[in-house]
């Protein structure tokens, strides 16, 4: 009984030092907020361009047309595809950036958009791939344009189709961030870890910015989950 | 109305189509039969540009449509297509399905649009399923609202590419009960069928293709009576 207590005693004592003394849970929430800015726009430019990307991909393989964008644009998919994303993140800090100063938010959101488009890319491209050749035929049979097309009629099945793929790619984004500690930037992961230099006491920041960023990931599953419903409408028998 | 001067289409090595000259009146009802593999969809796929010919001209009113200035989407909307697999648009209901060209292009707005497709599927009698997708649907009931999806556009041909293979059979009927009736109406249709019955009691013309080329045309009643063309023999044996 007394060893319970003692323990709870510790805990108590613990979480005193780690979290409510000198407000060091401001190195938490501070870092969250960080984290979720970077995701959110690494997210947005993530999409935007993986979106262009995958427009000139499949339009080259549908129709012949933009031989050259294709060409940049699978580029890119190798260069970003075939470099850890660490990598790419302290290229653009130290080497592109390198000479003038910038504030590092920015560049994380930047590295980690860049990344994420080429992975947006792929999964767009394969959504749009696997809709049956004769929607677009159907679509242009009636006088349709082929953008019009896209739009109306193969992007909506393609986004639902890719939908738990996308949402298995903006998690993996969301986690990847933590890696933004390597150019100083004080993201969550950084946070826990500052307390961590401060206090000596390893486990008690540690498990809590791995249950902060569980949670966001289990939010972020419901909504996907949410979203695949809404969607699955026209799937009913 | 349609007219095809030496019509040519090649798949890399293969030639599919290989010099078809032929002519498709207004009003004309033409069935086109042929063996499989004989070119008979591609040169329905080649009219409306599916297909770019590899070479020769199409001219459909007046216009050579092969030219590369002429502007195919504008052609298309003269031009209904009706397909062997439907493809509706899965995710939109049916109303939705019939309405997107006419609304996309600006030809009509949503309410003009709700109520001619409306009108269009009260003459299906499938005006009860205007708000269902199409996954709800029988394989009968997608065809037919794909041919008033397309009449939707007040084509002034309708294209048929094997409208009723992939119909289970006791629905193939409905499917052939309405595409006699717009031939009734007397809409300019060309249509690739395996369906003899339909050739002898609705065209006014059977062309038989095999190898890219069209052997023989005839007025159904004397092309399935005394079919002159050895294959075309051959093919009404196996068939009939």
């Amino acid at each position: 009984m007394n060893e319970i207590a003692l323990w709870f005693q510790r805990f108590g004592e613990r979480f005193y030092l780690n979290f409510i003394k000198d407000d060091r849970w401001q190195y938490l929430t501070r870092g969250l907020g960080t984290t979720l800015l970077v995701t959110f726009f690494a997210l947005i430019l993530g999409i935007a361009l993986g979106f262009l990307l995958a427009m000139c991909r499949v339009t080259h393989d549908k129709t012949g047309r933009l031989k050259f964008l294709n060409a940049v644009a699978k580029l890119y998919l190798t260069v970003i595809r075939g470099t850890p994303v660490m990598v790419q993140l302290l290229i653009i800090y130290f080497v592109i950036f390198g000479s003038i100063a910038i504030n590092k938010t920015f560049v994380a959101i930047l590295a980690f958009g860049l990344n994420s488009a080429a992975y947006v890319a792929e999964i767009f491209r394969s959504g749009i791939m696997s809709i049956d050749p004769g929607q677009m035929e159907a679509g242009r049979s009636l006088g349709l344009g082929y953008s019009q097309v896209m739009w109306k009629i193969i992007m909506p099945q393609a986004v639902k189709n890719v939908l738990p793929a996308l949402g298995n790619e903006f998690i993996v984004l969301l986690k990847e961030t933590s890696i933004s500690g390597y150019i100083a930037l004080h993201d969550l992961t950084k946070g826990g870890d500052n307390i961590r230099s401060q206090t000596y006491d390893a486990f008690m920041p540690l498990i809590a910015v791995a249950l902060i960023y569980l949670f966001i990931v289990l939010f972020l599953q419901a909504g996907v989950r949410r979203l695949e419903r809404r969607l699955a409408r026209s799937d009913r028998n | 109305m349609i007219e095809t001067k030496s019509l040519c289409k090649s798949f890399g090595e293969l030639q599919v189509l290989s010099g078809i000259s032929e002519t498709i009146e207004k009003g004309d009802k033409v069935v086109i039969i042929g063996p499989s593999g004989s070119g008979k969809s591609t040169f329905l796929r080649c009219l409306n540009l599916l297909e770019a010919p590899t070479s020769g001209e199409i001219w459909f009113e007046g216009e050579e449509i092969t030219n590369p200035k002429c502007s195919i989407d504008l052609l298309r909307r003269r031009m209904g297509m009706v397909f062997q697999h439907f493809n509706l648009f899965p995710h939109l209901t049916i109303l939705d399905n019939i309405m997107l060209a006419p609304v996309t292009l600006k030809l009509q707005n949503r309410e003009e649009a709700a109520e001619n497709a409306l009108r269009l599927l009260s003459r299906i009698g499938l005006r009860d399923k205007a708000d269902v997708y199409p996954a709800m649907l029988s394989g009968g009931q997608k065809q037919r609202i794909a041919i008033v999806r397309a009449l939707a556009m007040n084509p002034e041909v309708m294209l048929f590419d094997e409208p009723t293979s992939a119909l289970d059979p006791e629905m193939v009927g409905e499917v052939l009960q309405l595409m006699k009736e717009l031939a009734e109406e007397g809409m300019t249709m060309v249509c690739v069928t395996h369906e003899m019955g339909f050739a002898k009691e609705v065209a006014n013309r059977v062309l038989f293709m095999d190898g890219g080329q069209i052997l023989e045309q005839a007025p159904p009643a004397r092309f399935f009576a005394a079919p002159q063309n050895q294959r075309a023999k051959d093919f009404l044996s196996k068939v009939l």
